[in-house]
């Protein structure tokens, strides 16, 4: 290959990750915004009913329309943005704080502590997030604290097996051996080598995890497991608009849509970002 | 490659019986009583106690998750607390609505994903390709119980082709049978569609950079014939895996789709069990689909063994 094809190639790389960070970076602000705006300023109390105005459609005072109670459909969808990104939040953290220091543990230790760990993430693997939400569901009652942490959980392995293989790969370099050959303790040479190179995969990983945690949230609200009433919700309003499809359908149209800007919002964000961090990754891959 | 199949085979069973424990003690967690839960509030303590005594539940813990254990190999799962029926039978009945589902949904995913991902990789640099992945990042966005909403939407309300819900068992009416299942069916493989699309247009444009497809070049065949020939068999490989994986996604995206579409299987089961906190029957329930996962994973590890070359000299 040339230099010059490699250049160009370079450029059109640069692009492409370009595009998918500056959609999904558009898309995932909307969502913040959205959130962060609620608390400032809705049309309405997204709460409050007015039954003489159900079912209307988008008009100046009601942008997406009112929904089966009268209750302004913009505001709610605002509000729900608030429980997206808690719940996207506290299951991530919970996923990446407990599923990281596994994982950097199974790649340093290796030996019975790398197959007991492991092992585990392998049979919580089998309980993907919205299995393990029902199951909490059934224990605690339905509730967005118990869906928050079951998604959590259900998202720990992907983070336990993407730290162990990123240690893996670092504890062979000579940096990382010789660190150790100088007896320095494991948790420095964690902190100080391994940490900082598998940085960027967790981040990624991350990105990924949010999306599906909105994901799984989404459904466990439209089954009735997630947030209750009042509480907005853009799978709850979903779940409440599907006896009232055929009178008003952009009841579904408009959760719908905030759902879906919030998914690929993340999923492309994670896409860009693993371009950037990962580069081995030649932009191909998606 | 017997002893790894052997390994597999163990390896399977020991991940069955951690699931079980696992399924056990956080269902067991439950604050409520069985017995009370059946009887209500108000019940005497002399009737609670018969209840328990009924239900096994007064005995130590560790011999009840073994009573319960013992009967899973046999697709034994005990009596339900609830309707003090046999959750076997019920169990057998709705495995069935689901796995059709679920099947249907995997086979139209495949036949949709591969030639669009062998697309996408080949137009690469193309607009064409641009846009089939651009769909199919949208399509991954929209869950499967959204895509059913708007499908009900569109084909049974605004359009009148398909009933918006129910189900008939193919052995009752066929034709009944196929129109009630087209929109669950299209709903839940149009998620799947997108992802495997993805998968399908990385691993054949990860072939295509491979250098025994630039020797078939070389010795004259014509790029789609070198790919055909050479690069599709190679590809096969990661999305078998992926296939697996999604297989497993997409028995949890039944129960929700079920639920949309009013269809009685494993998800309505399930859902129902933990409304009525009809807990042995939700404890087997889960046990079932976590079951069906790791079988799936068992499967296709084998596959690998027999199939793959590298692999089964490794062993």
């Amino acid at each position: 290959m040339t230099t010059s094809s490699i250049t160009e190639l370079r450029a059109k790389r640069s692009r492409r990750r370009n595009t998918n960070m500056l959609i999904g970076s558009v898309l995932v602000s909307l969502v913040v915004l959205a959130a962060v705006l609620s608390f400032i300023w809705t049309p309405y109390n997204p709460y409050e009913q007015f039954f003489a105005e159900k079912h209307q459609g988008s008009s100046l005072s009601h942008l997406m329309g009112t929904d089966r109670l009268g209750r302004d459909v913009f505001s709610n969808i605002l509000y729900g943005a608030r429980i997206t990104l808690l719940v996207g939040l506290v299951a991530v953290g919970i996923a990446l704080l407990v599923g990281t220091p596994l994982g950097i543990l199974a790649g340093m230790k290796r030996g019975a502590t790398e197959e007991v760990t492991m092992r585990f993430a392998d049979i919580l693997l089998a309980f993907p997030a919205l299995l393990m939400a029902i199951m909490f569901a059934a224990v605690y009652g339905p509730g967005t604290v118990s869906a928050m942490v079951a998604i959590g959980i259900g998202s720990i392995p992907g983070f336990a097996r993407i730290a162990r293989s990123g240690t893996l790969q670092v504890m062979s370099t000579e940096y990382v051996q010789a660190a150790r050959a100088s007896s320095q303790p494991a948790l420095r040479v964690a902190w100080r080598h391994v940490m900082p190179n598998i940085v960027g995969m967790v981040v990624v990983q991350s990105s990924v995890t949010f999306a599906l945690a909105v994901l799984a949230e989404a459904a466990l609200s439209f089954l009735g497991l997630g947030t209750q009433p009042p509480t907005a919700s853009w799978g709850r309003m979903l779940q409440e608009s599907q006896q009232y499809i055929s009178i008003n359908p952009m009841l579904v149209v408009w959760p719908g849509l905030a759902i879906a800007v919030a998914v690929m919002g993340f999923n492309l964000l994670g896409d860009g970002l693993r371009d950037r961090f990962d580069p081995k990754l030649n932009g191909e891959r998606s | 490659m017997v002893m790894r199949i052997l390994t597999n085979i163990a390896r399977f069973v020991a991940s069955i019986i951690a699931a079980s424990i696992l399924v056990f003690v956080v269902l067991r967690l439950v604050p409520g009583d069985p017995a009370q839960i059946a009887l209500g509030v108000d019940a005497s303590p002399a009737l609670l106690e018969a209840k328990r005594a009924e239900f096994g539940t007064d005995r130590p813990v560790l011999v009840q998750y073994f009573d319960w254990a013992s009967g899973l190999p046999f697709g034994d799962f005990g009596t339900s607390y609830l309707s003090r029926q046999d959750i076997s039978p019920m169990v057998l009945d709705k495995v069935q609505v689901s796995l059709i589902l679920v099947l249907l949904a995997m086979i139209l995913a495949l036949v949709i994903a591969i030639p669009f991902g062998t697309f996408a990789a080949v137009r690469h640099n193309k607009v064409s390709g641009a846009v089939v992945s651009a769909v199919s990042q949208l399509g991954i966005a929209i869950p499967g119980f959204l895509a059913g909403l708007l499908l009900v939407i569109f084909f049974a309300l605004k359009l009148g082709w398909f009933p918006s819900n129910g189900w008939t068992a193919p052995g009752v009416d066929f034709g009944e049978f196929l129109s009630r299942v087209a929109l669950p069916v299209v709903a839940l493989a149009s998620v799947q569609a997108a992802i495997l699309t993805r998968y399908v247009r990385s691993a054949v444009l990860e072939v295509m950079s491979e250098d025994y497809l630039r020797t078939a070049r070389a010795k004259g065949l014509s790029p789609m014939k070198a790919l055909f020939k050479h690069g599709l068999r190679n590809a096969a490989i990661p999305v078998i895996t992926v296939t697996s994986v999604q297989l497993a996604a997409l028995i949890i995206g039944a129960v929700v789709i079920e639920r949309v579409f009013v269809i009685p299987g494993l998800g309505s089961m399930l859902l129902d069990a933990v409304g009525n906190r009809d807990m042995l029957t939700v404890q087997s329930v889960v046990m079932v689909l976590v079951g069906i996962t790791l079988a799936i994973n068992l499967i296709v590890d084998l596959l690998y063994t027999v199939v793959d070359p590298r692999i089964r000299k490794s062993a």
